[in-house]
């Protein structure tokens, strides 16, 4: 726990004395003979990776904010649930608090010492400031539906929820300063592309039942972001790791599938204390694995559950990805080209 | 002469999926100094996407670079699109918009690296897909 910012309220510390001249002088001098290292300038059109640009271009593309989303609109849906349904969502948002709010404040800049180019740290910047605007979006939610009593005890019920300080401590050993910063990079990976989905699938599972739709909306703004950070960070994983030995990867590689398995672990009771009640802990438990396996792929290794265990609800994925139902050709009954309806493209770069 | 050509970035997610299809299969480099195929009979391309949240951007520069060579393009018999369905409605969206401008139809969509699931489908409907019997 870190300490808290005084209270306004608190007596002034008296002023330090005053620093003898000479010790003035003499910092003056070491300041000339040993200059302090300054960064370079950033120059973006100097790239030594040009994944970093393309990551920049797609995440300020993408920004938002909450205000943008019209909330008010699930009140009466809101209305509609039940107060243990309530609760239960409540409860999840703030689990997800959590883990933006550890992502914004202690992953993203733990990352940044880590930067193999100033454009990476850059992105990690952004990356930094985006999830504290989706720390901050659960409470734009509450602040809409919810009882400042229900908020109150949900965020008091995530300070004592074992399975939640426990996956939050798991990843915080990762992100400590002295830390390997490979492992961090896959602590971070898990984080982004798996931690969040057991809180992500009550939305998803609402919105496929006509309810809370505009705070869906806003939940899939905040999907997006993610996966676009777990993909990113962890193709920074993956170069980083090329330049290790044979046997350096396979004890990364043993961590990682290490520590994803206790993570799992806690998932599973994490989900099971949340979702046994309302009957749905089976199909979040394969919403788990489908992302464990999506984590994975982004730091370059191979699924770990079986598809079996990854066939998610339909209306699950249809939620998340409202125009992805399948009519592919190979999967589709018809035998005709399916040939995709208008969508964006830019003509000025096809010449024919 | 290869039946798949593929592009896959520094992330390698679409390089992983092709190759556990284990089929014969050229890449578009990822730098536009280095040579791109030259396909001499029927292929299908194997294409990630990037769109952004408008989908703009869906294909890579260096697709739309080996796709806008009318030879090449003859060829083209069908396309599989990888992405991520966390992005909702620009799912594989490179694979909408090559089936649309080079009409062909878009034969499948994967996720990321595919799964076991993807590369049996993909693996059997290429098999089965007629353009490759009669060029055969």
């Amino acid at each position: 726990m870190r300490a808290a910012f005084p209270a306004p309220s608190e007596p002034r510390a008296p002023a330090p004395p005053r620093t003898p001249i000479r010790q003035k002088v003499r910092a003056v001098k070491d300041t000339i003979e040993q200059p302090r290292a300054v960064p370079r300038a950033i120059n973006w059109n100097r790239l030594q990776d040009e994944k970093d640009l393309e990551v920049w271009n797609r995440l300020t593309v993408n920004f938002w904010l909450p205000e943008k989303v019209p909330l008010s609109n699930d009140v009466q849906s809101w209305a509609t649930l039940r107060p243990e349904e309530r609760e239960l969502t409540i409860r999840v948002f703030t689990g997800l608090t959590l883990l933006d709010t550890i992502q914004n404040s202690l992953g993203a800049p733990a990352m940044l010492a880590d930067a193999q180019t100033p454009h990476e740290e850059a992105v990690l910047t952004n990356i930094a400031f985006m999830e504290a605007v989706h720390a901050r979006s659960y409470s734009s939610i509450f602040s809409t539906l919810c009882l400042t009593r229900e908020v109150d005890e949900a965020f008091r019920w995530s300070e004592d929820n074992p399975h939640l300080q426990e996956k939050a401590r798991l990843i915080l050993d990762e992100y400590d300063a002295g830390a390997d910063p490979l492992r961090r990079r896959i602590a971070s990976v898990f984080l982004e592309s798996f931690l969040f989905y057991s809180g992500f699938y009550l939305p998803m599972y609402w919105s496929s039942r006509g309810k809370l739709t505009n705070t869906a909306d806003l939940i899939r703004l905040i999907i997006r972001d993610e996966a676009i950070h777990g993909y990113y960070i962890g193709y920074k994983f993956q170069r980083a790791a090329e330049r290790l030995s044979e046997a350096e990867r396979q004890n990364l590689k043993d961590f990682a599938f290490n520590l994803m398995f206790d993570l799992y672990g806690i998932e599973t009771r994490y989900t099971g204390e949340l979702y046994d009640g309302i009957g749905l802990t089976g199909d979040v438990k394969a919403f788990l694995h489908y992302n464990a396996n999506k984590a994975l792929q982004n730091l370059g290794y191979e699924a770990l559950f079986p598809p079996a265990a990854c066939e998610v609800n339909p209306a699950i994925m249809a939620a998340l990805s409202p125009d992805s139902e399948n009519h592919d050709f190979f999967s589709g009954s018809g035998s005709s080209y399916v040939i995709g309806k208008t969508v964006a493209t830019e003509d000025e770069d096809w010449d024919f | 002469m290869a039946r798949l050509v593929f592009f896959s970035s520094g992330s390698g997610n679409t390089a992983r999926f092709v190759s556990a299809l284990g089929m014969s299969a050229a890449r578009i480099p990822v730098s536009p100094k280095d040579t791109m195929p030259e396909p001499d009979a029927p292929y299908v391309l194997v294409c990630p996407t990037y769109a952004d949240g408008e989908g703009r951007g869906a294909v890579p520069k260096q697709v739309i670079r080996f796709l806008n060579d009318p030879l090449r393009r003859g060829l083209l018999r069908g396309v599989i699109a990888g992405g991520n369905r966390n992005f909702g409605a620009t799912f594989a969206l490179a694979g909408r918009v090559i089936s649309q401008k080079c009409s062909v139809p878009l034969l499948h969509r994967f996720e990321l690296a595919g799964t076991g699931n993807d590369v049996a489908v993909v693996r059997s409907g290429l098999k089965a897909f007629a353009p490759f019997q009669t060029a055969a």
